[in-house]
């Protein structure tokens, strides 16, 4: 399951960041009547179809796969967090019915009503993105609802939807999925200028993208702070997890890097800045943060993946924030520099680092929860369902998703591979 | 409120049968044209089912999403005995989808084409085969909530020759709404005249598997008969749906696009509403007599109220934009003077 998360993840980021990119260049070409802009939209819309129909496809087995791997968890927790589940379903729809105007729309349209869908589907794209992340949030922070003698009773599901998290969740992982996309997308079109090949057209899509991704790595650290203040105020457990932090202090230090050794309840090798962590996660310098040994030692969620992961988050984070400024230096003074080969190579090697660092926050917050599957209310043991041999669906539902992450990535290449013949119209005009 | 979440619920699987199933149609019926035939039929299919088909599957989330919201229960129930069908109906789904993705979004035009159409054509018929199933095997008390061995518990809860006749009964089902739809987007007499043959051998095709679900109920001991005639509304439903049958049969010949589809589609309503009509509220039934019913395994009143309200909500965004999607693009073919 959650490796299906994590593909679909990845799928959905995309999915719902290219279509801005898209109308984007749209934009441009509508108002400079530039073919190079067209020709990138084109090309763009494609991939979004690509990403759209393989997001609708594993979207569609995600809402089955719930069920029938955590049956338990569904028919207590279905009731309570559906709602954002249907407004995502209304979302995505309207998703879809755009997507179909888009892509079809060509010429049959009015130019800017043709735009205007493109605009729409980005828009309930974002939308259906921040709906799943609220249902996700209220997993960790559950809302809505009275646990009484095991049963779950007087249901809000309104009061669910907007949990405390979801707010926090919903805006790290919208600014992540500009984050991660932007990089990847400015990366591989870098790559093609680096190689020299059409370089025209992938120097504007590098533009456009590079433009989205810098921005939003510049937000992300500050987004990164409220998400990291409402953790260590819901959630101690996972905070002190991702920290390595076993013992309750006031005026705890930050721990950078490090082995984390449950047993003796220390970190080795690590980093560390003192009073740090109590000033990120309260606000002050001597406030006061909960440790491991606060928390029974049955709800610990494993200390080290956790560690492990938010240091590779906050790890890439940063270096992506690096290159963003180095970037916007580039643009604002030095015109040399961001035409430059280094400052295109740095693209290319950041290529895959938003999609880690998803992955990795998306570890973050899912281990850290457990070992519940509604914080504080269900353990993820108790949700599984009673069906024996249930590890071979696993097995089959992952094996799935392997293959569809590689077909996905053999289209995109074969797109790119493409771009020449299909997509170039300045080909033969442009002596570059 | 229950009442208008139940209407969703039944409105988005009928769409999901109509649209969903001329869309697996489409392929099932590749599989059955003679290779001459195929690039023409495909390339006709394609333009048709293009625009509309990302949204086909949203049907079906909405249907997920009304069960595990509003009724947790039935819900569970059906992902815990079903889930082998249900597995072999997603990996359908998965491979329909992508296979789909590569056909027409595939920058490279080569042999790759011969890997994935066969996928494609395949995963169509999985898929409406065990949509069938599981359907069929929720309403027929196969569900053994007591079972105690593993063969009893999630084999046998949909391995039965009714299940798998209804399955095959699916299939035909929407091999048949696609000939019908692809008949209205023929552009010039030979291709009209090749889509009213498929689509005429179809109609004997479904009465055939029709009369295959009523040996196998008969055979099983289940009282499907019983079920469909046995008031008023069933009856009149089967009887609403074989005339607009044989009507069907007499326009093949005319040229009534327009007309067909609606009949067409009129038929599919009226064998779900029989189906459905003598059980409600209950949606599966168990072995033993058992039965889990939409009224007495609803959510909790806030749950029901606010699901109800997304629906109608969502509904006002959806339809019109999809309404208008489909006409639009009906409207540009006929305006380039193709009809």
């Amino acid at each position: 399951m959650a490796f299906s998360l994590g593909f679909h993840i990845v799928f959905s980021c995309i999915g719902m960041v290219m279509p801005f990119f898209m109308c984007t260049a749209h934009y441009l070409w509508l108002k400079r009547k530039k073919a190079v802009y067209l020709d990138v939209t084109k090309a763009w819309s494609k991939g979004v179809a690509i990403f759209f129909a393989t997001g609708a496809v594993s979207g569609t087995v995600l809402s089955f796969e719930l069920g029938l791997l955590w049956p338990k968890f569904m028919e207590h927790a279905g009731p309570i967090f559906g709602m954002p589940f249907s407004l995502e379903g209304t979302a995505f729809f309207i998703e879809a019915i755009a997507l179909g105007f888009y892509l079809y729309g060509w010429n049959r349209f009015h130019p800017w009503f043709h735009w205007f869908t493109g605009v729409i589907v980005g828009i309930s794209g974002l939308l259906s993105g921040i709906l799943v992340v609220a249902a996700n949030a209220w997993m960790n922070s559950p809302a809505g609802f009275d646990f009484i003698g095991g049963q779950y009773l007087n249901i809000d599901p309104m009061k669910a939807m907007f949990n405390e998290a979801w707010f926090s969740q919903a805006l790290h992982m919208c600014v992540a999925a500009f984050v991660s996309t932007g990089f990847a997308v400015a990366g591989v079109h870098a790559l093609m200028i680096l190689k020299g090949q059409n370089v025209q057209f992938h120097r504007k899509a590098f533009q456009i993208a590079a433009i989205f991704s810098t921005v939003a790595a510049c937000l992300q650290p500050i987004s990164g702070d409220i998400s990291a203040k409402d953790v260590a105020h819901r959630q101690p457990a996972k905070l002190a997890a991702m920290e390595a932090h076993f013992h309750t202090e006031k005026g705890a230090g930050l721990i950078i890097g490090g082995i984390p050794d449950t047993a003796t309840q220390t970190v080795k090798y690590a980093l560390k800045i003192p009073k740090a962590l109590s000033f990120m996660a309260t606000g002050d310098f001597n406030g006061e943060v909960k440790g491991l040994d606060s928390i029974p030692k049955e709800d610990h969620p494993p200390v080290a993946v956790v560690h492990y992961a938010f240091q590779i988050m906050v790890g890439l984070g940063m270096a992506m924030l690096g290159i963003a400024v180095v970037y916007f230096i580039a643009l604002l003074k030095k015109r040399t520099w961001y035409e430059s080969k280094w400052m295109l190579k740095l693209f290319v090697l950041a290529t895959p680092m938003g999609f880690l660092a998803l992955e990795a926050g998306w570890t973050v917050t899912e281990v850290g929860r457990q070992p519940w599957i509604i914080y504080g209310v269900m353990r993820t043991a108790s949700a599984v369902t009673p069906m024996p041999g249930i590890a071979y669906s696993f097995y089959l539902f992952t094996a799935v998703y392997i293959s569809l992450a590689i077909i996905v990535s053999l289209l995109l290449f074969r797109q790119i591979k493409m771009v020449d013949k299909l997509y170039d119209s300045s080909t033969d005009k442009n002596t570059k | 409120m229950v009442y208008v979440v139940i209407i969703f619920l039944w409105t988005a699987i009928l769409l999901y049968i109509l649209l969903g199933g001329a869309d697996f149609g489409a392929g099932i019926i590749e599989l059955f044209t003679s290779r001459a035939n195929r690039p023409r039929m495909r390339k006709k299919m394609y333009e048709a089912i293009g625009p509309v088909w990302e949204a086909n599957h949203m049907w079906l989330i909405i249907v997920i999403v009304i069960l595990f919201v509003g009724f947790p229960k039935i819900y569970t129930t059906v992902s815990i005995y079903l889930h082998i069908p249900l597995v072999c109906m997603l990996m359908g789904i998965i491979a329909r989808g992508t296979a789909f993705v590569f056909r027409n979004y595939d920058a490279v035009k080569d042999d790759m084409q011969k890997v994935y159409t066969p996928i494609f054509v395949i995963s169509s018929v999985i898929t409406p085969f065990f949509l069938g199933i599981i359907a069929a095997s929720a309403v027929s008390g196969q569900i053994d909530l007591q079972a105690q061995s593993f063969v009893s518990a999630y084999i046998l809860s949909w391995l039965s020759w009714f299940s798998l006749s209804v399955g095959l009964f699916t299939v035909t089902i929407c091999a048949y709404l696609a000939t019908i739809f692809i008949i209205g987007e023929a552009e010039n007499e030979s291709d009209r005249q090749l889509f009213t043959r498929k689509a005429r051998r179809t109609i004997f095709i479904v009465m055939a598997a029709g009369g295959l679900v009523f040996l196998a109920a008969h055979a099983e001991g289940i009282p499907l008969l019983h079920w469909i005639f046995s008031d008023v509304p069933g009856i009149i439903g089967i009887i609403l749906a074989t005339i607009s049958l044989v009507i069907t049969f007499v326009l093949l010949n005319r040229n009534k696009p327009v007309m067909l589809r609606l009949l067409a589609g009129f038929q599919v309503t009226m064998i779900l509403f029989a189906a459905t009509y003598s059980h409600f509220p209950d949606i599966i039934l168990l072995k033993g007599g058992d039965n889990l019913s939409l009224l007495t395994h609803q959510g909790q009143f806030k749950t029901m109220e606010t699901l109800g309200y997304a629906l109608l909500i969502g509904s006002i965004f959806i339809l019109p934009a999809l309404v208008y999607l489909i006409y639009s693009f009906q409207q540009k073919k006929g305006s380039k003077g193709v009809h």
